[in-house]
């Protein structure tokens, strides 16, 4: 049963090792699990899982493991729970969460029987969960019934906290969605991120001398001298950016900019230069790519040599005509094609990447997308944390 | 031996299993959460509800895995010795105890916070390794071996500025401090603040939790902000109606600066009020 559990883990890419399985096996043994569903779930979580990326594919695992055994609670067949809501009920969360007042507004308002017949009504009348509009009850929507809403006379209707949950509940809410590797950048998300770009940013070698550990070994060395060196903490590393902008990259932009513009503290040399849907003989200095802050492409690979690393930002999809052909692009005349071009720029730049803010399930099915990547020799990754790891991972490689 | 939250500290569920399996098989507990979620504050809490002393480690770039340990004070025997002074003869003059040899050493099994673990070098974690699991290490310039009286609780705190390795992730239990959801703020309030009024409990927690949901946030108010902001509103005296008024006609609320700790964010939320007051208008 739990190796069954262990191994589907494994499978879905949680890395979970034999020395903590057996961690598991000893906890359970010593009766921290209580016999308790919930409690095992939370326990099986914290042995298991160390990273809170892999939070969220725990708990669908967990779901799918243990569905058949945890079986949801009573439904009637036409769908329908059970359970009655009983009055008193309804009257108790009203006490519980309205104050005198509020409770003389509503009798102004039409009574709290009143109120609380079309309550029982709609309860009855509604048959799934629900979010948002209204009138139904929910969350999130402008009904007088529902959680998080906007109408301050409304009723919450509260999900009973902690015991009382039922059973698969816990994990099937998937509170843990979005700290899941694979999904977008977030602000969160950027921030960790941001930590990876530090961590490659640390690294690079040079020599100097460590004052403090000369005095210590020389001390140690009862007095004769013995120099020491360490290797220089400071940021080597050169980014030259080419992020893409205007049409289809219209809402990526703003996230890709702010991510690199919040790492310029980290390195000593960032240049971000634009172009649009494909690089050709001109780029730009500023996003609004007026004919004044053009630069010529030839002179940027003049100016930037080798060492800087290359970093495209773009969603590579376009017309196929504008990276074969000449005069294909569309903001000007380029003599050359953006294949050539792109060639060339990647020829300069021995470590270069593509980052694409579009999910990686989609590239299939743009030719461009197909195209540059092949120009790029694979080298291009998602704009996610996964993506992005990978990248820096391949750019100092 | 179990802990199941203190009167000043809330502790979820799966807050206390964690904790109570860290205990119970003696091994490291590793937290990480948003900032302001009581990471740090979690070990205290641990130490007064199980009634050990606390010895808190705070980690920063610079601290080496061995401090931890001992440090041998080379300069002041260099010093003693240009002075003649006799303690240079002993070398156990000059071994400075770190962190973890107290916590070794201390009869009643304390509580050890390393805090903010990924502050360190990256090769932090690996060198504490052997030392974490078997509790023990060796003192090569007095050639004793310093073995734990009685296996200290270990608690480690990390915000993900570095990832951590791997075999030593899995001598660790983890546990990953979510923010809480409202019932559990609730709880949390009551227990710093009893007796505040309900309505205006209401109202502020649903300001806050909207505030939290606006997109583009750069730093979005943790647990400690929305407490520091309670006692201003409870200094000022601010009513629900001031807050909730704020639902329709204007959007920042009322002494945000407890709550926004960033220009940006100030801006943003103004350039919002402008936008929705335009709309309505």
């Amino acid at each position: 049963m739990f190796l069954a559990f262990f191994l589907a883990l494994r499978a879905a890419g949680v890395k979970v090792s034999l020395r903590e399985f057996l961690t598991l096996q000893e906890a359970m043994q010593a009766g921290l699990a209580d016999y308790d569903v919930d409690h095992f779930y939370y326990l099986a979580r914290a042995t298991w899982v160390k990273d809170e990326r892999f939070l969220d594919k725990f708990d669908r695992v967990f779901a799918e493991s243990f569905k058949g055994i945890l079986q949801p609670q009573p439904v009637a067949p036409d769908g329908v729970p059970v359970q009655e809501i009983p009055e008193e009920w309804l009257r108790k969360l009203v006490e519980k969460n309205l104050t005198p007042e509020e409770k003389a507004e509503i009798e102004a308002m039409g009574g709290f029987e009143k109120l609380m017949e079309t309550l029982r009504q709609r309860l009855a009348e509604q048959k799934g969960r629900h979010q948002g509009g209204n009138k139904w009850i929910g969350t999130a929507g402008t009904s007088p019934f529902g959680a998080y809403g906007y109408n301050p006379e409304g009723v919450r209707i509260g999900q009973e906290s902690g015991r009382n949950r039922s059973a698969v509940k816990v994990w099937d809410q998937r509170s843990f969605k979005n700290l899941a590797g694979d999904v977008e950048l977030g602000t969160r998300n950027m921030k960790v991120a941001l930590r990876r770009l530090r961590r490659f940013a640390r690294e690079g070698a040079a020599d100097e001398l460590d004052l403090s550990g000369t005095i210590t070994s020389t001390a140690r060395n009862a007095g004769y001298l013995d120099l020491k060196m360490v290797p220089e903490r400071h940021n080597a590393v050169k980014i030259l950016l080419l992020l893409d902008i205007g049409g289809s990259m219209d809402d990526h932009i703003a996230l890709s900019e702010q991510l690199f513009t919040a790492a310029g503290s980290e390195f000593k040399h960032l240049k971000h230069l634009y172009f649009h849907n494909c690089p050709y003989e001109m780029l730009w200095k500023d996003a609004r790519m007026r004919g004044q802050d053009a630069v010529a492409t030839s002179d940027v690979l003049n100016t930037y040599d080798h060492t800087w690393k290359l970093v495209f930002v773009g969603d590579a999809a376009m017309s196929p005509y504008e990276i074969m052909q000449p005069g294909g692009g569309i903001s000007s005349w380029n003599a050359e094609s953006g294949q050539t071009w792109l060639t060339r720029i990647i020829a300069a730049y021995p470590k270069a990447v593509w980052l694409n803010p579009v999910g990686e399930q989609h590239w299939n099915y743009t030719q461009s997308t197909r195209m540059i990547r092949a120009l790029m020799e694979e080298r291009m990754y998602g704009l996610t944390l996964e993506g992005l790891d990978a990248a820096m991972r391949r750019l100092m490689h | 031996m179990r802990f199941e939250g203190t009167d000043t500290f809330v502790a979820t569920d799966d807050l206390k299993v964690a904790v109570n399996a860290a205990v119970a098989l003696q091994r490291p507990l590793l937290i990480k959460g948003e900032p302001g979620t009581g990471k740090t504050v979690l070990a205290q809490e641990i130490a007064t509800a199980l009634g050990k002393p606390l010895i808190s480690w705070h980690v920063k770039s610079t601290t080496k895995a061995q401090q931890g340990l001992y440090e041998y004070d080379a300069v002041s025997r260099l010093r003693d010795s240009q002075l003649g002074d006799a303690r240079v003869h002993d070398i156990a003059n000059y071994i400075i105890r770190g962190k973890l040899w107290d916590a070794f050493d201390a009869e009643n099994a304390p509580v050890l916070l390393i805090d903010e673990i990924d502050k360190a070098d990256i090769e932090f974690p690996n060198d504490l390794l052997l030392e974490l699991d078997r509790m023990e290490f060796f003192v090569y310039e007095t050639r004793q071996t310093i073995k734990a009286k009685q296996r200290p609780i270990i608690i480690i705190t990390s915000n993900n500025e570095k990832e951590l390795p791997d075999a030593f992730l899995r001598r660790c239990f983890f546990h990953y401090i979510k923010f809480p959801d409202r019932e559990t703020m609730q709880r949390i309030v009551d227990v710093h603040y009893p007796g505040i009024s309900n309505l205006l409990l209401r109202e502020a927690l649903t300001s806050f939790f909207e505030l939290r949901e606006v997109p583009g946030l750069k730093k979005r108010p943790s647990t400690s902000e929305f407490l520091d902001w309670l006692k201003l509103l409870l200094a000022e005296e601010i009513g629900p109606e001031l807050l909730r008024e704020r639902n329709t006609a204007k959007l920042i609320p009322p002494l945000h600066g407890a709550l926004l700790k960033n220009e940006q964010d100030v801006h943003l939320f103004e350039r919002l009020a402008f936008l929705n007051r335009r709309g309505t208008s």
